[in-house]
């Protein structure tokens, strides 16, 4: 599957490890709905560690859209909500 | 948890990504024509390349800002440094400690615009780099383009389009966002780098960082015209204690005859500016005509007159 992490680019990764990501996708998911910080940051972290050890990144050349898109390394929480509800983050 | 059955564990990474393709969809929709879609894109496409390279420019412009601050504020705290230094020549530690604390502050500054300036080079790199990627889809995207238009009618395009037209425009949204991003950082810096050329031009960024413009570098100078008074002050002396002994102290002493001039006038030098009474006695000399013995040492060839 192809994994975007946004300001970065877009990355293939096994689907073997899809469970791990998911787990860390859903307290980072909790965390923002909770506003826990700390636990924001070290869910984020860790996916991006994740995402980063075991994706390869894709050639820029290629059009293809993303099955996952992780917010930007140094997104505040507040970001990821809007994101969420897409409250104007993404331009046009 | 329970309570939103919306999207509730559906994860962030992917609520986000059909956040994405809800937009691209959105956009999709409004085309009566896929091959409209097609042109359509490319030439938003090519907007968006060039408002990410001006956005490029931007940052690099601010950076340069920040760096000749950087460069003047270290000019500064170079001359604090000087000034110290002359300070503890002259035996003035308390001025040497005012330039030193002076120099600490506007290093604190150089050092906070440092950090400034390490954001901006990291969003010029991010950008740059974005610029890169969205120039290498755009040009894909050229290229998918002519071919779904010369290979297929426009019922059998419509899949190849839309898969197209997502890919790029996630990639026009990540774009847009770094753009987005980096201006705000720049903007941030370019208020305060506005704030601080607006204190060099005034002169006023000596009073920011602590008392009255250079007033160390004026005390400081008068010390050292002080010292070269003084050295002026013994030059004459010896001139006139060659000539004329009496008229030193004459006019403030009055009553005291003899010897004046002992160890009086050395006493303070160091300490004090010293105050300088002797010129004025000295210039009346032929208008009185009282003290006799005077006008000869005062010049050689004036015999001539009246």
């Amino acid at each position: 599957m192809i994994v975007r992490i946004l300001g970065e680019g877009q990355f293939r990764v096994d689907d073997i490890i899809a469970d791990e990501l998911n787990h860390l996708d859903t307290e980072l998911e909790t965390a923002v709905e909770r506003g826990d910080e700390a636990a924001f940051s070290a869910a984020l972290t860790g996916l991006l560690a994740q995402v980063h050890a075991q994706g390869s990144p894709l050639p820029p050349d290629i059009l293809e859209p993303s099955d996952l898109i992780l917010p930007h390394e140094d997104s505040s929480m507040d970001e990821v909500r809007k994101l969420l509800t897409d409250e104007g983050l993404i331009p046009g | 948890m329970l309570m939103k059955g919306t999207a509730a564990r559906m994860g962030v990474m992917k609520r986000v990504s059909l956040v994405f393709k809800a937009k691209a969809n959105k956009a999709l929709d409004k085309m009566e024509d896929p091959r409209e879609t097609l042109d359509y894109s490319y030439q938003r496409q090519l907007e968006m390349l060039t408002k990410v390279r001006r956005g490029v420019a931007d940052v690099a412009t601010s950076r340069k800002r920040l760096e000749l601050q950087m460069n003047q504020l270290q000019q500064q705290s170079n001359k604090y440094d000087d000034q110290a230094r002359k300070a503890l020549g002259l035996g003035r530690e308390d001025l040497a400690r005012e330039a030193l604390t002076r120099k600490a502050t506007v290093q604190g500054q150089i050092n906070d615009m440092s950090t400034q300036y390490a954001q901006l080079q990291g969003e010029e790199e991010k950008l740059t780099v974005a610029s890169q990627r969205l120039q290498a889809k755009v040009d894909a995207f050229r290229t998918r383009k002519e071919t779904i238009k010369a290979t297929y009618t426009a019922a059998e395009a419509q899949t190849r389009i839309n898969e197209a037209f997502s890919g790029i425009s996630e990639e026009m949204g990540d774009v847009g966002m770094a753009i987005q991003r980096a201006e705000d950082k720049t903007a941030q810096m370019q208020a305060r780098a506005g704030a601080i050329d607006e204190l060099m031009a005034s002169g006023a960024l000596d009073d920011s960082i602590g008392g009255r413009r250079d007033d160390i570098q004026s005390e400081l100078d008068m010390l050292s015209a002080n010292s070269d008074v003084e050295s002026e002050l013994n030059r004459l002396r010896g001139e006139l204690s060659a000539g004329a002994p009496k008229q030193l102290e004459g006019g403030s002493n009055g009553s005291q005859t003899g010897q004046p001039q002992t160890g009086q006038s050395q006493a303070p030098p160091t300490q004090y500016a010293p105050p300088p009474p002797q010129a004025p006695p000295y210039v009346p000399p032929v208008q009185d005509g009282q003290p006799t013995g005077l006008p000869v040492a005062d010049v050689p060839q004036d015999g001539d007159v009246s």
